[in-house]
């Protein structure tokens, strides 16, 4: 007994990884949900790429730190931040009044709206009567969440949560799914552009106020010291071009910054 | 913390707005698997421990495949794989029913404690005392009256221990139907924690719902082993 | 027949795709996680058993806390509450004391809440393994003058272990299909990267059955390894008749 504690406080010690310097910002890590291409995905070797990958790994060389990037769930991310697991959220998150009251967020990084993605001509972005009892799917914990529980439902369609984004186009493929609201452009470049996407399009974009279209970074609540940081690499992707590179690279003519 | 059991109680508990979420499924899907499991598992338990190669072999597969891999794949498979299958779909009846998730997940659970269900079952019937049966045979008992009235009852009582662990653990299993989209009390708990970024209020909660629901049934198979066992235990 | 059959295994090979590797890591990691947990559940294990053995009623009662609320809440549910709420704790721990920042990946905190868990289970295994050895053995023990230690070391031990062993064995199992749980919380194991590679090459059911067969074949080997420790702690103890 008298020698078994010491050994389990070992044991504990030695499970609990390495120690981070987390103050001086030699390393960002940075929280991702790599199941959204082409905003972060993975490719087949297990690396993660994307637009968001890309700005973050361009911010720190701007920065001069390296980069560590944490993959986690959509709805893990926020608590992730809070816990202390990662440093900064780079996952297209929006930038709302409820996330605004428990983190804080960087200057912008792109706006995108919402949309539904359904079947070629079922016009479900007119009318949802056609779609009425059947199912909708969206991403637990984001912002299409809360306009799908609120809005959606009350028209009388069903809303379905899934832990990520993939699972919905799964489900949308093979039928579970009448139509799944997320971000329009990832459903463009993500799912559209894919050998599954065929038979489906996106529809106009859904004009709400539950529904913000600026993502940034997000940062723990407080944290002057690296919101400062994040928005000076930001200015200077801009300003050097490096942000309209990689917007072509990835979206072609569409803009995707407000500017605001 | 207030605001967060004001509005979530009724999530947690019965209703999300659309169907049942929260506890209440999570009994439901709990006793369609136990329900369902009990039924399958008698003529299974029977056919395992038959002298006929040809009967035995088959279920004895079955066992193996679903107590060597994980529930999680196993689930994985039936609501995700197995629709995934252009063949399924095609066919009306299978596509209607591997389309709902909720029938994924009871027919996921199902198999899964069954096997487990029909290795207890067999392994009770194998330690019954021989001379019972052999009794029963002198007095005429044969085939489905030997079983019927004989040998399961007996075997039922004997596996009533390592039954009530299943039935926990198979309440514990339920926490995964949230990854087949099902609204459960750790979903509902996922979405609190979402929503309000009070960690460890929501999933202590949940944590309580589910001690409660254990204890209670702890203590039903305590009474039930009471009514049925007291043959086997000390004599007062 | 013979040019048909391994046609057939090609073929199935092929569809790896070059997704072969990374199932290959994935096990490993699995494999890694499983080996670790039940380090940690062992030796919580041992202490749980001595605890509830123990004649002070404060070890006992903490003891019989400990394994109550293992068995009253799912996994999944403390694997949560861990990987989120240990990290916060040890933060506001470090903060406050002034210490590095000690981060608990998805890795670290699968490997803590998986032995904490399955030290329960263990614990109800030695406690009834360390009851089944005559206590004549221990007196006897101390009697030739062995230390508290040395008799535990080679006397109580070994004989445990041979009531142990079954034991061991199920939990092993249980333990090993556990480790599919921390996918869930983002870690890289098999069912998380077959789930992966399913998607992305839209051969979801062919990889799952293949991760489902990678958990047979180690169930299968763990049993060969099981049955030989059985035979080395059982020596000198006749059967029971058959």
């Amino acid at each position: 007994m008298k020698t078994i504690v010491p050994i389990l406080c070992a044991l504990v010690l030695l499970f609990t990884g390495g120690l981070v310097f987390a103050k001086d910002y030699k390393v960002i890590r940075f929280g991702a949900d790599p199941t959204y291409a082409p905003f972060a995905s993975k490719a087949a070797d297990g690396s993660l790429v994307g637009f968001e990958i890309d700005i973050g790994n361009a911010l720190c060389a701007k920065l001069n730190v390296k980069c560590q990037w944490v993959e986690s769930d959509f709805d893990g991310l926020i608590p992730s931040l809070n816990s202390g697991k990662i440093d900064a959220i780079l996952a297209s998150m929006s930038i709302t009044p409820a996330r605004q009251k428990v983190i804080d967020f960087s200057s912008e990084v792109f706006s995108s709206p919402t949309s539904l993605l359904f079947k070629n001509g079922a016009a479900l972005d007119e009318s949802l009567e056609s779609a009425r009892g059947k199912s909708v799917g969206y991403l637990q914990g984001s912002i299409q969440e809360v306009y799908a529980t609120r809005v959606l439902s009350r028209a009388g369609l069903k809303v379905v949560a899934y832990p990520d984004q993939d699972r919905v186009y799964a489900d949308l493929i093979s039928g579970r799914l009448v139509a799944s609201i997320q971000d329009s452009l990832q459903a463009q470049m993500g799912f559209l552009r894919t050998a599954q996407g065929a038979g489906f399009e996106v529809g106009k974009p859904i004009e709400s106020e539950l529904l913000p279209s600026k993502s940034a970074i997000g940062i723990a609540k407080g944290n002057e010291a690296l919101k400062t940081l994040l928005d000076q690499g930001l200015a200077a992707l801009h300003a050097d071009g490096t942000y309209d590179r990689l917007q072509k690279k990835y979206f072609g003519d569409i803009n995707m910054f407000s500017g605001k | 913390m207030i605001e967060l059991v004001q509005e979530y109680w009724r999530p947690f508990l019965y209703s999300d707005g659309q169907q049942i979420s929260g506890l209440t499924m999570t009994l439901w899907l709990t006793s369609a698997a136990i329900g369902l499991g009990f039924i399958l598992a008698l003529p299974l338990s029977i056919a395992r421990v038959s002298s006929r190669f040809w009967v035995r072999w088959p279920v004895q597969c079955y066992i193996y495949v679903f107590r060597g891999t994980p529930l999680y794949i196993q689930l994985l498979i039936i609501y995700s794989g197995i629709y995934s299958l252009a063949a399924i779909r095609e066919q009306p009846l299978l596509d209607s029913f591997f389309r709902d998730a909720l029938n994924c997940t009871v027919l996921a659970f199902t198999l899964n404690t069954c096997a487990y269900t029909t290795e207890i079952f067999a392994g009770a019937i194998r330690s019954l005392d021989r001379g019972e049966v052999e009794a029963a045979r002198a007095y005429g008992f044969r085939g489905w009256k030997l079983y019927a009235y004989v040998i399961m009852p007996q075997a039922l009582r004997r596996s009533l221990p390592y039954y009530s662990n299943e039935v926990i653990l198979l309440l514990h299993s339920t926490t995964l139907a949230f990854t087949a989209t099902v609204p459960d009390i750790l979903k509902v708990a996922r979405d609190a924690n979402a929503a309000t970024f009070l960690t460890f209020q929501a999933f202590g909660i949940a944590a309580l719902l589910y001690l409660i629901v254990t204890f209670v049934l702890v203590g039903l198979f305590r009474l039930a082993e009471h009514r049925w066992l007291a043959f086997l235990g000390p004599r007062r | 027949m013979l040019e048909q059959s391994f046609a057939c295994c090609t073929d199935f090979f092929e569809g790896l795709n070059g997704y072969g590797q990374l199932l290959l890591l994935g096990t490993w990691v699995t494999l890694k996680l499983a080996f670790l947990s039940l380090c940690l559940s062992l030796a919580l294990g041992l202490v749980g058993a001595q605890a509830k053995l123990s004649t002070a009623r404060f070890w006992r009662g903490c003891a019989q806390l400990y394994t109550t609320l293992i068995r009253g809440v799912p996994d999944l549910v403390l694997m949560l509450l861990i990987f989120y709420g240990l990290q916060t704790g040890v933060s506001q721990l470090t903060t406050r004391m002034g210490w590095p920042y000690i981060e608990i990946n998805a890795f670290s905190a699968g490997v803590i809440t998986l032995g904490f868990i399955y030290g329960a289970y263990f614990t109800e295994t030695f406690r009834g393994a360390l009851l089944a050895v005559p206590p004549g053995q221990i007196e006897a023990g101390r009697a030739f003058g062995l230390s508290s230690i040395q008799c535990f070391r080679h006397v109580v031990f070994p004989q445990m272990m041979r009531f142990a062993l079954p034991g061991l064995g199920n939990n092993w199992q249980v333990l090993l299909k556990a480790t599919a749980l921390v996918s869930i919380i983002g870690l890289a194991d098999l069912v998380k990267v077959a789930h992966d590679a399913g998607k992305s090459s839209y051969q979801l059911f062919y990889f799952l059955l293949l991760a489902a067969l990678i958990y047979l074949l180690i169930t299968m080997v763990s049993n060969v390894f099981l049955h030989l420790l059985e035979r080395r702690f059982g020596m000198g103890v006749r059967g029971p008749q058959t």
